[in-house]
């Protein structure tokens, strides 16, 4: 911008630096403006061509937004302005795009879940009620995921927590490099595949029937890599001059790992095993093939056929009528409930046991 | 209480590179022994040799003889844990434990080394903070996180946990370097009234406060980057600022190299 037309912005008040370090800039009401323009011109070219999609309407008027955005901001700012808006404007768009299915994901869930989900469904199985009736429940299903689950956190975490130590603390050379190489591999299992390898050992060469355990078995393989990953991930996140302050104390190795390595790290760890457990609450292949799902209630794990959540959702689902159609909704949003929990219960952890600067 | 160091031969190596070449010397009890020299002369990997934290350091490796009165730190069958309960250490940087409490840091030592008595934690406890100068500092705050306290009080701190196991010598490294001239001063101070207690070895780049508290001073050197550092003398404080018998450690003392 020239000085002259500055002069010419301020008058005759402040006569003397002309500065450079100000420039014109769009009003407020500018961007809002523009939005609303940008919408109402999506809407009418989306009506005016017959777009019967919404969504293509949202986009016309976002690329509409995006595009008149950054004309008038390189006209009135500058170049530099303009495209620190682009960029804004495209976080942004990522940002509802990313949010827009999880948001109606959810929506949809609730909307449709909360139409059978009562006591009496959570505290009821199916039994012997035949599929195209209403009624029955998921309380067989829920006992089947928490011991499944609870199970495969039992194998799968300690496993992993030790491996974990062992990588950070302990691991040198090929035998460190090899273990970390096979937990990345063991990361890309697909969930069938570990259900199949449980499915040939256990129930075709042992002998073993289906069972709650057989199908944990296979959740502990697939939550094992995850629950070494992230565990590895927060012991590497302990400064070393603890470690260091610690043995210069004369502090065995061992105890030093338990007592100040461990504890520094414990709301990382925790938040890590948490979400390895959301993680395989959804998982339905490995159930399917050796839980093979029940409709009453098997209390005992070890022994016969049970019911999980999500397994539970799969064959309401393709029972096909209008009361299963509304059981897998509210089923589905029972796990949606029950993995939110878990994750709520993580950040409540991380956050209590998280290392704190109070004075 | 307080132990003699002889040192003689010694190497220490970081994977195949030579960190210090033959190292031979005597530290006294009851002194301040100050180690001078430029950066990467292998001070600090000297001085974690003396406490056996050398080899903590993925591929340090140690040879020679470190006695402390008459017994071989490297020798067979020495436990290093054993060790490093006898010679304490402070670091560079203040390192809390940040999970636990300024008592839980003090106690950290004896704790972890399986005393639990509530009584005598507390005696040792006070004991430490006191000998640390930093008792009245934080004597109605002994349950708050000791990562809260400042910089030069956190130092203290980990004083008050080095000398809490009653080690017999006390190695610090650079132990002001991240602190403003009062903490310094009080640290200083400190060191003054510990080495009535233990065998002191302070490692330090501040020529000042090597004057100040050491009594005796050892200067390193390295011939060249990459080769590995040599102990070029050592000897009463005052001879070293004043006469050393060395050209090298006159230069690097008048500030013409280093």
């Amino acid at each position: 911008m020239s000085v002259a037309t500055s002069h010419r912005h301020r008058k005759v008040t402040e006569p003397r630096t002309p500065l450079a370090l100000k420039q014109s800039r769009l009003p407020r009401w500018a961007l809002p403006a523009l939005a609303a323009a940008a919408l109402a011109a999506g809407c009418g070219t989306g009506l005016a061509a017959g777009l019967d999609s919404t969504v293509q309407w949202g986009l016309i008027a976002a690329l509409l937004f995006v595009a008149g955005t950054f004309a008038l901001t390189a006209a009135v700012e500058g170049v530099r302005q303009a495209k620190d808006r682009l960029a804004t404007s495209v976080v942004w768009i990522a940002f509802l795009l990313a949010v827009v299915p999880l948001a109606s994901l959810l929506w949809e869930t609730v909307a449709r879940g909360s139409k059978v989900l009562d006591g009496y469904f959570l505290s009821h199985s199916m039994g012997t009620l035949p599929d195209a009736m209403p009624g029955g429940g998921v309380y067989h299903a829920i006992i089947g995921t928490l011991e499944q689950v609870g199970l495969a956190t039992l194998i799968a975490a300690p496993l992993g927590l030790l491996t974990a130590i062992y990588l950070v603390e302990y691991g040198r050379g090929r035998l460190a490099r090899t273990v970390t190489f096979f937990v990345d591999v063991m990361t890309g299992i697909p969930s069938i595949v570990a259900g199949l390898f449980v499915l040939s050992v256990w129930i075709l060469i042992l002998g073993f029937g289906p069972s709650g355990f057989a199908g944990a078995m296979a959740l502990a393989i697939l939550m094992m890599p995850v629950v070494v990953r992230s565990t590895e991930e927060m012991l590497k996140l302990v400064p070393n001059e603890l470690r260091e302050a610690s043995l210069a104390l004369g502090v065995p190795k061992w105890r030093t790992i338990l007592r100040i390595v461990l504890p520094t790290s414990l709301g990382g760890i925790t938040t890590g095993v948490m979400l390895a457990i959301a993680r395989i609450t959804g998982e339905t292949a490995p159930v399917l093939l050796l839980v093979w799902g029940a409709k009453t209630i098997n209390n005992n794990p070890f022994d016969g056929a049970q019911q999980s959540l999500p397994l539970y959702v799969f064959q309401q689902w393709q029972q096909g009528s209008d009361a299963s159609y509304d059981r897998a909704w509210a089923a589905a949003l029972v796990l949606i409930a029950f993995v939110m929990v878990l994750n709520l219960v993580a950040r409540g952890i991380a956050r209590w046991k998280a290392p704190k600067a109070g004075r | 209480m307080a132990k003699r160091i002889d040192v003689s031969g010694l190497n220490a190596y970081y994977g195949a590179h030579k960190a210090i070449d033959d190292i031979s010397m005597s530290i006294e009890p009851r002194s301040v022994t100050a180690f001078i020299g430029p950066s990467g002369c292998g001070k600090s990997t000297f001085l974690r040799t003396l406490n056996r934290m050398h080899e903590v350091t993925p591929g340090g490796r140690v040879d020679g003889k470190v006695l402390l009165d008459d017994e071989d730190l490297y020798g067979p069958g020495v436990d290093p844990v054993a060790v490093r309960r006898t010679v304490g250490m402070v670091f560079q940087r203040p390192n809390p434990f940040p999970t636990m409490s300024i008592f839980d840091n003090v106690a950290a030592g004896l704790r972890l080394n399986g005393s639990h008595k509530k009584s005598r934690l507390k005696d040792v406890v006070e004991k430490s903070l006191r000998g640390a100068n930093l008792w009245n500092e934080v004597k109605d705050r002994l349950n708050k996180p000791g990562s809260g306290l400042s910089g030069g009080q956190q130092q203290r701190l980990c004083i008050a946990r080095a000398i809490a196991v009653e080690p017999q010598v006390l190695l610090m490294d650079e132990p002001c370097s991240a602190l403003d001239p009062i903490s310094t001063l009080a640290i200083e101070d400190l060191i003054g009234e510990l080495k009535e207690r233990f065998t002191i070895v302070i490692v330090t780049h501040n020529m000042q406060q090597a004057a100040r508290v050491s009594d005796r001073t050892a200067f390193f050197n390295l011939a060249a980057v990459g080769k590995p550092g040599k102990l070029i003398e050592i000897d009463e404080t005052e001879r070293i600022f004043s006469n050393p018998s060395v050209q090298a450690t006159e230069d690097y003392i008048s500030g013409r190299f280093g």
